[in-house]
């Protein structure tokens, strides 16, 4: 009897830390997908037509503005996971409707941005520089959506069943994506935004 | 008794791999000086232009680690070689991806930029 609760535990940790391995897999692929962007914003980063460059274009104390916004999600994030882990469910979602705030605000932050460029004639066609801009950025803000998503996903089956193992599973593997996008918008923001003004 | 001790080890790893609120203050406040510092060298005139690149490149490194070990709980812990061993190998990948990238095509844009250059000309370049 006792053995038998000590495999079947032993079980339990298998399969959680089997798919936080496999889940990160699948991260370090997407971060792949980010390092063919990143190599082709390089590589068109000069290629502006005649039409204006980063350094017209873009603003610094917005970018920071953004920046602080995701470092601070990241950091509720982890504080969530901490009252999970003691479970606590209510502090629980208390801090992921902030980490939802947070990430809402900062994609709102960027539409506005993009939406001001194509505004000032500086749209994704306008220039190979431009296309690669929108699409290395705008994959960024589509994953930051889809964590979104998956935020308020989470936050329903939270309140709906409780914080049980698969509860845990899936908010481990969240608060990778969550960490990972932070992770990517770090060389977003130094090698797209901060080079541009050297 | 086997039990017990079992599950202490578990909540023993899980603490060492998880980290805690002090741990997570540690990691904002780094980020956030890291972050305030790299802006700092391109909106401010402190540091001369030449040392700009590397100083933003090296902030940007410094960032990238701090968000690993402190949010990612990356390291030597048992429970998390295995994501650590795949992350460097993704590393190893971008490295190449990234620089190999920029290192053909920076070569075929010096070396293949169509010039008013006919044919015998580009064949008799020394």
């Amino acid at each position: 009897m006792s053995l038998d609760h000590a495999s079947h535990h032993t079980d339990a940790h298998d399969t959680a830390s089997t798919t936080t391995v496999g889940f990160w897999i699948y991260l370090m692929s997407d971060c792949l997908i980010f390092a063919v962007l990143f190599a082709t914003f390089g590589v068109l980063v000069g290629s502006t037509a005649g039409g204006p460059n980063g350094k017209e274009l873009f603003e610094l104390p917005y970018v920071f503005g953004e920046t602080v916004l995701l470092l601070l999600s990241s950091f509720t994030f982890g504080a969530g996971m901490l009252q999970a882990r003691a479970g606590r469910k209510e502090a629980l979602l208390a801090w992921l409707a902030v980490t939802f705030a947070l990430g809402l605000a900062f994609v709102g932050m960027e539409v506005h941005e993009f939406v001001a460029l194509v505004h000032a004639g500086a749209g994704p066609t306008s220039s190979a520089f431009l296309s690669a801009y929108f699409t290395l950025v705008g994959t960024h803000g589509l994953h930051v959506a889809c964590g979104l998503l998956w935020l308020a996903v989470m936050m329903h089956q939270v309140v709906r069943y409780g914080l049980d193992g698969i509860a845990h599973r899936r908010l481990a593997c969240l608060s990778l994506f969550w960490h990972f996008l932070d992770l990517i918008w770090i060389c977003v923001f130094t090698f797209v935004y901060l080079r541009e003004f050297l | 008794m086997n039990t017990s001790r079992s599950g202490h080890a578990i909540s023993a790893d899980a603490h060492e791999s998880h980290g805690s609120l002090r741990t997570y203050v540690g990691g904002l406040l780094i980020s956030l000086m890291l972050t305030a510092a790299a802006f700092g060298v391109v909106m401010t005139s402190q540091v001369p232009h030449p040392a700009r690149l590397a100083a933003i490149v090296v902030l940007c490194v410094a960032q990238l680690y701090v968000q690993l070990v402190y949010f990612l709980h990356l390291g030597s812990a048992k429970s998390q070689r295995a994501n650590t061993g795949i992350f460097v190998c993704t590393t190893l990948l971008i490295a190449i991806l990234v620089a190999g990238s920029l290192w053909v095509m920076h070569n075929a844009n010096v070396n293949m930029m169509p010039m008013p250059m006919s044919t015998q000309e580009a064949l008799n370049r020394p």
